[in-house]
Order: C-alpha cells, then sequence, then structure tokens
C-alpha cells in the first residue's frame, strides 16, 4: 500500500473535520477566481462598449472627458462643434461614415441623444455587432424617438407612446419642450451599453423643440410643433461625432489634423485606447477586491494549518504505529503533505465548481439587467496559474505540520501510552 | 551502554553488558520509569544512547543515520505495543500488509510462498483470527483479536526481532495466556528473537531467561539476571 492511499484513508476516516476546511478553502478560490472573472468580464464588456469607430471628435477637452460624455453619457461637454465644420470634416476622402451627437436634454432622468440615421446603420458595439431594433422601426419624422431597451422597459414605454423631453438634464415643469412632444416609433434590443439608457431622436428634432428657446429658457415667441416644421431645421451646431474611416493606416494621420483644425478647437480621440486608460483608472476598485479576496484565501490556508496541527494530536497514536513499521521522517512529512494537497484540492474543485453554478445562476439574471453576456468560459491561464499558487502554498504551510509531527514521533517514541 | 534525557543530571538507564543470541526470548521486567520502555526505543534505534553501543544482528545502530536506522527496524524488526496497535481505517488484513509498504525486504520475504496478501491471511488464520474478521474494520475486533492482528503484523515478513512492550497488559488472564501460546508458537516458528517488557512477574517462567530493570534510586544500577 502506497502513502497517497494511507493518506486518503487517513482522511476520509477523519473527513468532518477536514470538510470544513475543504469548505473555507472552497470559498476562498471561489472569491479569488471569481473577483478574476468578473474583473476580466467588466473589463471586456467596457472596451467593447462602442466597436468599429475609429475616431471620436468633440470640443476640445481631456479624451477621458470626451469618452465620458460621448459614448457613456456622464457628465458635459465643455463646448460644441459647428455644424461646418462636422461637415467639412464629413466630407474628407478617408472618412467612411460620421455619426453626429447632439447631447444635454433629458427624459425622467434618461439622456436624449439626437443624431442621424446613420446612427442605425453605422453604431456597432461589442463584437461588432450592429443595433437591433427589438420593435418598431427608425426615426423618419422629426418628432419620432426610438428607445433604449432599460428607457422602454423601466418606464414602461411601447410602441405609439407619446413623451415629453425635459430641457437639460434635471427635469422640472418650467423646463419641458411640453409644447413638442414625441412619439416612439421603434425600441432598441438590449445591448448592455449605455445606449439602454437613451432616448434617440433625430437632430431636427433637437433643433425643433429649441427654435423658440434661447440661453436655456423660452424666448418669448412660442411657435408650435407645426409651425416649427416649417423652419429650417439644420442644427448649428452638434455636441460630438463618432468617425469611421475609409482604411484605418489613416487613423493617427486624421486625428492630428482634426487636434490641428485651424477653425475652432476640437479633440479626437482613438476610442479603444481611451477606453482601456479609462479602464486603469477604475480597475483600482477591482484590484482592492483582488487584494482582499488575496487575504481571504490566506486566512482559508491559515484555518488550515490550523485545523492539520490540531488533528496532530489525535494522529499520534497513527504516527507512532507508522514508524514503529519502518515509516521515516519523509513518510511523516509526505503523510501530512498528502493530506494537506488533498484537502486543498478538494478545496479548489468545490471552488471552482460553486463558482460555475454561481455564474449559471447568474447568467440570465445579469444577461437580463445588464445585457452582459457572461461568457461560461473554462479558466484562463492567470485563474489556473492561481490554483496552481493555492496548492503550492498550501504545500509549503503543510511543511510546518509535517515537520511538527516528525519532531513530536521522536520524542513520543515507539510505545506512545495515551 | 548508558542513556540520560537531555538536561538530567543522572542516567535514566544504564546496561553494562546485555548479550541476546538469535532465536532467545528474554523476559524485561521493571516498575513504571525504571527505563523498560527507552530500552526498547533504543534496541528499535528510535533513540540513541548517550554512551555506549548497541548493536544488533551484527550492525552498530549509532553508525546508521536517522533514516537508515529507520529502515533497519522496516527490515528487521516487529514492534507489538501495549495497546492501539492498528490504523483504525485499513482493514484488519490491510494492517498486517502495511508492514511490507515499508520495507522491501520484508515485501520480498513475504512473497517467498504467495503474495502479501495471502501470507498475512495465513498469518492471521494462524493466531486464530478467521477469513470473516480479515476485511472487517479493526474497530469491530476486540482487544485480544487487535493485538492478536498486532503480532501478525510484526511477524510478516520474517523479522529477526521481536520488541513487545506490554502486550498483555490490557487483557484478561484468559486472553493473555491464549496470546502468550500464540506468540510464542509463532515466534519459534519463525525463529525470532523475542524482546518482551513487562511488570507482570507471571509471565516471566516461559521465557529463557529474565532481566530486571532498577529504578535510579536503587544503589545499584541497572540489571540484575
Amino acid at each position: 500500500m502506497n502513502l497517497l492511499r494511507i493518506a486518503i484513508k487517513s482522511a476520509r476516516f477523519r473527513r468532518t473535520s477536514l470538510l470544513l476546511t475543504i469548505f473555507t478553502i472552497a470559498i476562498s478560490v471561489t472569491l479569488l477566481v471569481g473577483v478574476d472573472k468578473i474583473r476580466k468580464e467588466s473589463k471586456s464588456s467596457l472596451l467593447n462598449t462602442v466597436s468599429q469607430t475609429d475616431l471620436i471628435v468633440g470640443a476640445r477637452s481631456s479624451p477621458t472627458n470626451l469618452l465620458l460624455y460621448s459614448v457613456f453619457r456622464i457628465g458635459n461637454a465643455t463646448n460644441n462643434v459647428t455644424w461646418d465644420t462636422y461637415e467639412t470634416i464629413a466630407a474628407r476622402d478617408e472618412v467612411a461614415w460620421t455619426i453626429p451627437i447632439s447631447l444635454g436634454d433629458s427624459h425622467r432622468g434618461f439622456r436624449v441623444m439626437g443624431t442621424n440615421t446613420d446612427y442605425f446603420e453605422f453604431y456597432k458595439y461589442g463584437d461588432r455587432q450592429p443595433l437591433v431594433l427589438g420593435a418598431g422601426e427608425r426615426f423618419e419624422e422629426v418628432y419620432d424617438t426610438v428607445l433604449g431597451a432599460d428607457v422602454a422597459n423601466e418606464l414602461g414605454y411601447s410602441i405609439g407612446d407619446e413623451i415629453t423631453i425635459a430641457h437639460g438634464l434635471v427635469s422640472a415643469d418650467f423646463a419641458e419642450h411640453d409644447d413638442k412632444p414625441f412619439t416612439v416609433v421603434g425600441i432598441f434590443e438590449k445591448t448592455g451599453t449605455p445606449v439602454d439608457r437613451t432616448v434617440h431622436v433625430s437632430l431636427a428634432g433637437i433643433e425643433a423643440i429649441h427654435v423658440d428657446w434661447q440661453d436655456g429658457g423660452r424666448t418669448g415667441i412660442r411657435l408650435t410643433a407645426e409651425q416649427a416644421l416649417q423652419l429650417d431645421l439644420t442644427p448649428t451646431a452638434i455636441t460630438a461625432f463618432m468617425v469611421g474611416l475609409e482604411n484605418r493606416a489613416t487613423t493617427f494621420t486624421v486625428q492630428r489634423e482634426i487636434n490641428e483644425f485651424q477653425g475652432e478647437p476640437m479633440s479626437a480621440i482613438l476610442p479603444g485606447a481611451t477606453l482601456a486608460e479609462f479602464w486603469r483608472t477604475i480597475s483600482t476598485v477591482e484590484q482592492v477586491l483582488f487584494v482582499i479576496s488575496g487575504f481571504v484565501l490566506i486566512v482559508g490556508l491559515l484555518g488550515m494549518l490550523t485545523t492539520i496541527l490540531s488533528t496532530l494530536n489525535e494522529r499520534r497514536r497513527e504516527i507512532a504505529v507508522l514508524r514503529s513499521i519502518g515509516a521515516r521522517a519523509r513518510h511523516v512529512i509526505s503523510l501530512i503533505l498528502l493530506e494537506t494537497l488533498l484537502v486543498v484540492a478538494a478545496g479548489c474543485v468545490a471552488g471552482v465548481g460553486v463558482l460555475y453554478a454561481l455564474m449559471a445562476v447568474a447568467r440570465p439574471i445579469v444577461a437580463r439587467r445588464t445585457g452582459v453576456n457572461l461568457a461560461m468560459t473554462w479558466l484562463d491561464s492567470t485563474q489556473l496559474s492561481m490554483l496552481l499558487a493555492v496548492i503550492a502554498g498550501a504545500g509549503l504551510v503543510a511543511l510546518i505540520p509535517g515537520i511538527v509531527a516528525y519532531r513530536r514521533s521522536i520524542q513520543d517514541g515507539l510505545a506512545l501510552k495515551v | 551502554m548508558r542513556f540520560r534525557w537531555p538536561g538530567q543530571t543522572e542516567d535514566l538507564l544504564s546496561i553494562d553488558d546485555l548479550r541476546l543470541s538469535a532465536g532467545e526470548h528474554l523476559f524485561v521486567r521493571g516498575a513504571s520509569g525504571s527505563g523498560k520502555t527507552t530500552l526498547l526505543n533504543m534496541l528499535a534505534g528510535v533513540h540513541a544512547p548517550t554512551s555506549g553501543v548497541v548493536r544488533l544482528l551484527g550492525t552498530d545502530l549509532a553508525e546508521l543515520s536517522t533514516s537508515r536506522r529507520d529502515q533497519f527496524r522496516a527490515d528487521h524488526i516487529g514492534v507489538i505495543f501495549q495497546q492501539f496497535n492498528l490504523l483504525p481505517y485499513l482493514s484488519t488484513l490491510e494492517n498486517v500488509t502495511l508492514a511490507c509498504s515499508f520495507s522491501d525486504r520484508k515485501k520480498a520475504r513475504a512473497s517467498e510462498n504467495a503474495d502479501p496478501t495471502a501470507t498475512a491471511r495465513e498469518l492471521l488464520k494462524a493466531l486464530n483470527l478467521g477469513e470473516p474478521l480479515h476485511d472487517a474494520a479493526v474497530n469491530k475486533l476486540s482487544v485480544g483479536q487487535q493485538q492478536r492482528v498486532a503480532v501478525a503484523r510484526a511477524l510478516i515478513g520474517g523479522p529477526e526481532i521481536l520488541i513487545a512492550d506490554e502486550p498483555t497488559s490490557a487483557l484478561d488472564a484468559n486472553n493473555r495466556n491464549r496470546f502468550m501460546d500464540l506468540l510464542f508458537r509463532e515466534a519459534e516458528a519463525q525463529n525470532c528473537t523475542l524482546i518482551f517488557v513487562s511488570h507482570d512477574p507471571q509471565l516471566a517462567d516461559r521465557f529463557d531467561r529474565t532481566i530486571e530493570l532498577r529504578t535510579v534510586d536503587d544503589d545499584e544500577l541497572g540489571m540484575v539476571s
């Protein structure tokens, strides 16, 4: 009979106390690997917010600020881009398509974004996924609106409902564009991106509700919705725009030329690079979580050490018997080591099992709530090396009780009288 | 040969000369604290004497490294304790064959006529432990049965020396006598040198020779033949 079989049988004999240890290790492992998985999922989800867009252009500001307001609808633009400048750049040979973005209004806490139908055509997220209308169609008329999935869901809107848009970002009675209501004509499917929380209207629609406004307040003249339609609703300015290039190789040239544009100060950013930079600033939270789960693991291993040290007392007889039939130091130490490795390996397997069970349960909920599809991928190399590190760490820790057990067995001698 | 625990001022054990010939049966008598167990630990190579020489089968144990001494014990010595000789998580049979796991020599010798498992079954049967008990959990066995399993384990693989430390102290008179009969029969069958420690003088008659260990308080240290 080899040592491994002895270790397995001995461990099974004391399974109650060892099961608790396995449970502790399992929880630590679930936490450690789970945090890593969440970190990677949220990173890829964040980095996939926009796809296929080569440049985002707005009034001169920091790249992160431009990214935040244009993509995440967080914060405000420092300034606008004039329509002429937009048209000049959109007309360049290198430019394949553009999506104008006009922000500044809201509807019951959700941002309103003015754009044109190119948005439906060219906006991509995730892995080059286009926006899909779950119901209805694109906006055509000035007073048409297409809602993000969360907007429709949370506010209970369906096709044909009428909504009013509030001037600015805070809903207030005195600043409602209630004279010019919009009709819901389409609702996007869930994307897991800020699109879900956006109310989309045409640029002409944004223009129409502001024809009788100036500097954030109503002017004396009141124009009805129908009257506004008679006017030229071409905007004079937009907040930002997204650019797709014919050839990616020209990205940096076009970026530089926009940044040095003579007409007005602008910034052009590469969304991928800026998203990655943005991720670095917010990933500290994740890192803190990671450190905490590392500590949980250390506590788990220390708990295991305590358990094993305390079982040594009840194992004195066992070890004395093994010594009497010729077990050497390495046998005694290996026996403790093997048991520890068995326990930790079982803990790792159980922990990973719990993690995947949790993921399987959470998957539909997460998908429904955030649109993020948790990938049921196998552990990646980082996570596997985490598990290996856990097992190696446990092996090191187990040397302590191993040596203690051997030294005690020498003191006890053969004729242990307990 | 002397032995003294580190930090103590008196020798626990002091034996001028003690020789045993192969196959001899020695009874070691002595009150608690007289160093009986220490003597056995030294004979088994677990403790080394403070001064003097312990020579077994022509080998000076002090010349061997710790792990070689352990190996020497595994190969040439069988040990029976007072109680709790068996590993509770192994079956009767596994407890016996366990001795072969640490000694290739014992394993080879137990495999001479059959495989070690069959040899172990034969030994158990010779010690009046029937087949149904062989695969039973050892905690289902009575104390007397457990002690006989311990004898089987000590004897498997034909060690030259058998060391028994009060193996009968947990047995009643009837069981004790049966145990002694079987122990002697099997030890003689294998021509084993037996060193038997006990405080029970009634057992001494069965042995070729008796020595008595006296406590350190006595003026006359050591042993009397």
